[in-house]
């Protein structure tokens, strides 16, 4: 009983796992409900090698309002590396796992925030919702251009507001843009279970709520391609898996 | 009390539901007979698959619809949504102006077309699965136009919805974000220029501009709005208002084309140039343009579709204003990414393009001699034994040359002191004025303006912004210039002459006639 309680815990924790900055409210009633698989998790580390690669500048001079948030000038951050460590790596399982239903993660929520998306990699679940905000003081319109799930085409034309959307079946990636500002891009990672996570600054992420078993892992990057591997967890336990992406691969 | 009304809009409801289903309702799709319809009519544009592919496609800009992704611009649905088959009959009965896709209700029978739309969403597994059928959203009533309406929706347009940033401040598709857009396949593709309303895709009044303001228009940059307003951020009635404005930015009615151009008379000076207030009085001429496809190099998808032409003359001298449409004055650095994506998507069928922006370019033609009956010159030009006798004005540098040509792009000219230009570019719109005395002095041969004979007179435009040059561009047809006659002396008197003579002749005619009556 006492462990049965002590699981739920950690899969209320594991419910966060896919998104940054869940808002708490669930999306979806029944699915929702599912108890979590497990409580084992796999620590991901992502490195990059070679020299790192400089980001081209934006040109923001006709929007001061976000230009003026970049002290050194807008970069668009298509590969961002500190400490040989490597951001933006959307890591996901791809096989092994048990059969479902898993359960639905809450809320992710992507910012337009000085004319960049927060996150630009980020992951969903099927029917999870997605919370898009707009922080800035001028219009973004925010596009879903999908292949395997039906698109949007959202106008947002003041700051604070926030539309929220879901897709309906797995797909890797979802671009999204913004027709105002051409430079603004970001990625959804859509599964059908909730074990997936997207590397921070430090180049780290974990997948947490899992039943012990044997993964196949897939991690992706938007420029520098997609690696796989396997990895092993023992109930309750926790597994390391290490990426290593390089500026010529 | 409340059940009563809970009744009363189930059963509107179901006269809703039965209404728009009654077509389909009455007679089964049938999908073998669309294939059929679909494979004779359909698949030179759109291709046997329903990917777009199809043999025309490369000639288009924008491309024919793909129909496996089910991605539409005009619908009822919100955005993302498919379509209802109210929608896609529609399309395919009345096309989608502005695009190369005609309407097909002349051609095709009601069943028909229910039967192609059976068979085009055959093309897509998003159509048939089990997601809930599309839902339709309810047009609200527009609001009653009030004094205060116009600039409220002037207000959204530029403010608080910000459709400035595309549209451009006065609507012609030349906001700051216009060159960058791309549509979902990555071609190029324009911010609408709503001051021609004819040309919008999902139809110019303003019940459809307050649907694709709800709907957005998939498959393109242009979103929905109905989030902003299901948030609070604008109200429903001020969508109207938006729509409204943006209905008020064309003429109210469709531009009516005349083959000949007047040139009123006036005595004293003529305007000074394009932007001379003595303009706004002068009435305006419309003229439709063409790509130029007949010749190599070829432009399959021109910008400027129309000019305007007002001309005056005062007996001496002859001014002629143009004005046409064009979101650049070309070249424009900040629109190398749209010449860049537009070229990579013409060259194929256009040919070659130069590596780089050349200017915008405007041309007027007249035949060099008087016509000998009917005869004109070659359309495109002249040729050598009809050549015409052209001005030829460029936007970078701003020139203007005159001399003859045999053909396009055979143009041969100078600069003339016999010729006075000036042009302004002002929110995507270039007008030019151009001034001349009817006859010139100058050995070279020239066109001479004769007061009322029609003379006939063309039109040739090229964007510099979308890789047009001497010979890619827009044409039209050889329409006429007539320069008014002062009115004889003759004009005025010989109508009083008639109708007095007349009721003299009337009266001596009663006289008579009563004169005849007592000596009867």
């Amino acid at each position: 009983m006492r462990r049965l309680v002590t699981l739920s815990v950690l899969g209320l924790v594991a419910c966060g796992g896919g998104g940054e900055g869940g808002s708490g409210s669930s999306g979806d009633g029944d699915a929702a409900a599912v108890a979590p698989l497990g409580s084992a998790s796999i620590a991901g580390v992502i490195n990059f090698t070679g020299p790192s690669p400089s980001n081209p500048s934006i040109d923001m001079a006709d929007e001061p309002a976000c230009a003026d948030k970049y002290a050194d000038g807008p970069t668009d951050p298509i590969v961002v590396v500190n400490d040989g460590k490597l951001a933006n790596v959307y890591v996901r399982i791809t096989g092994g796992l048990p059969a479902g239903p898993y359960p639905l993660p809450a809320a992710a929520t992507i910012d337009q925030n000085g004319c960049l998306y927060s996150p630009r990699v980020l992951g969903l679940m099927v029917g999870q919702d997605l919370k898009i905000l707009n922080s800035d003081p001028m219009l973004h319109n925010i596009k879903a251009v999908p292949t395997e799930n039906r698109g949007f085409n959202i106008s947002q034309p003041r700051e604070g507001m926030t539309t929220t959307r879901s897709f309906a079946v797995p797909e890797v990636m979802v671009p999204l843009e913004c027709s105002v500002h051409g430079w603004m891009n970001a990625y959804v990672g859509v599964t059908d279970h909730p074990y997936f996570a997207t590397s921070g600054s430090d180049g780290s992420l974990t997948i947490t709520g899992l039943p012990a078993g044997t993964y196949q892992l897939e991690a992706w990057h938007e420029t520098l391609g997609t690696q796989s591997t396997e990895v092993t967890v023992e109930a309750d336990g926790s597994a390391t898996v290490e990426f290593t992406f390089g500026a010529a691969s | 009390m409340n059940r009563h009304i809970a009744l009363g809009l189930g059963s509107l409801t179901v006269v809703i539901v039965a209404l728009g289903l009654s077509p389909a309702a009455a007679r089964a799709q049938d999908v073998e007979n669309g294939q059929a319809i679909y494979e004779k009519w359909c698949t030179g544009c759109h291709g046997d698959q329903g990917d777009g592919n199809g043999e025309a496609a490369a000639y288009m800009l924008p491309r024919p619809r793909d129909f496996t992704g089910a991605v539409y611009q005009i619908r009822t649905t919100a955005s993302g949504e498919l379509p209802t088959d109210a929608d896609l009959r529609r399309v395919i009965g009345v096309g989608m102006p502005g695009t190369a896709m005609p309407g097909w209700e002349e051609k095709l029978s009601g069943g028909e077309i229910e039967d192609v739309v059976a068979y085009v969403k055959s093309f897509s597994r998003f159509f048939g699965g089990s997601a809930p059928a599309p839902q339709r959203i309810e047009a609200t009533t527009a609001p009653r136009v009030t004094d205060e309406g116009p600039a409220e929706g002037r207000r959204l347009f530029v403010d608080e919805l910000e459709c400035v940033r595309c549209h451009g401040d006065a609507g012609r598709g030349d906001g700051t974000s216009a060159a960058d857009l791309t549509d979902d396949w990555g071609f190029p593709i324009r911010a609408t220029d709503l001051t021609e309303n004819w040309n919008f895709n999902g139809g110019g009044s303003v019940e459809s501009i307050y649907m694709r303001l709800r709907t957005g228009l998939d498959g393109t940059p242009m979103p929905s709005q109905s989030d902003a307003v299901d948030a609070g951020v604008i109200t429903d009635v001020q969508l109207w208002l938006t729509a409204q404005y943006v209905r008020s930015l064309s003429p109210d009615k469709l531009p009516r084309v005349r083959d000949v151009i007047r040139a009123g008379l006036v005595t004293g000076d003529l305007p000074s140039g394009p932007a001379d207030a003595a303009w706004e009085g002068v009435e305006p001429f419309f003229v439709p343009l063409v790509g130029q496809i007949i010749k190599a190099p070829r432009a399959f998808s021109p910008t400027v579709d129309n000019v305007w032409v007002q001309a005056q003359h005062n007996g001496r001298e002859i001014a002629i204003r143009f004005s046409w449409h064009d979101p650049t004055d070309s070249p424009d650095a900040a629109w190398d990414v749209f010449f860049d994506r537009f070229t990579d998507a013409m060259t194929d069928v256009d040919g070659p393009h130069m590596p780089q922006q050349g200017p915008d370019i405007f041309s007027v033609m007249f035949p060099l001699q008087p016509s000998e009956g009917m005869e004109l010159p070659y359309f495109l030009g002249g040729d050598a034994r009809r050549p015409v006798y052209q001005f030829r004005w460029t936007s970078r540098p701003n020139a203007l040359e005159v001399g003859t040509a045999t053909g396009m792009g055979s143009f041969s000219g100078s600069a003339s002191s016999d010729v006075r230009y000036l042009a302004d570019f002002d929110a995507g719109e270039w007008s030019l004025q151009i001034t001349r005395s009817l006859t010139t002095s100058e050995d070279s041969p020239a066109t001479t303006f004769v007061p009322g004979e029609p003379i006939p007179i063309a039109f040739y435009v090229a964007d510099g912004t979308s890789g047009e040059d001497d010979m890619r561009g827009s044409v039209s047809a050889w329409y006429s210039i007539y320069l008014n006659v002062p009115m004889p002396a003759s004009v005025y008197i010989a109508p009083v002459i008639a109708t007095v003579l007349t009721a003299v002749l009337g009266l001596a005619l009663i006289w008579q006639t009563k004169k005849n009556e007592r000596n009867s």
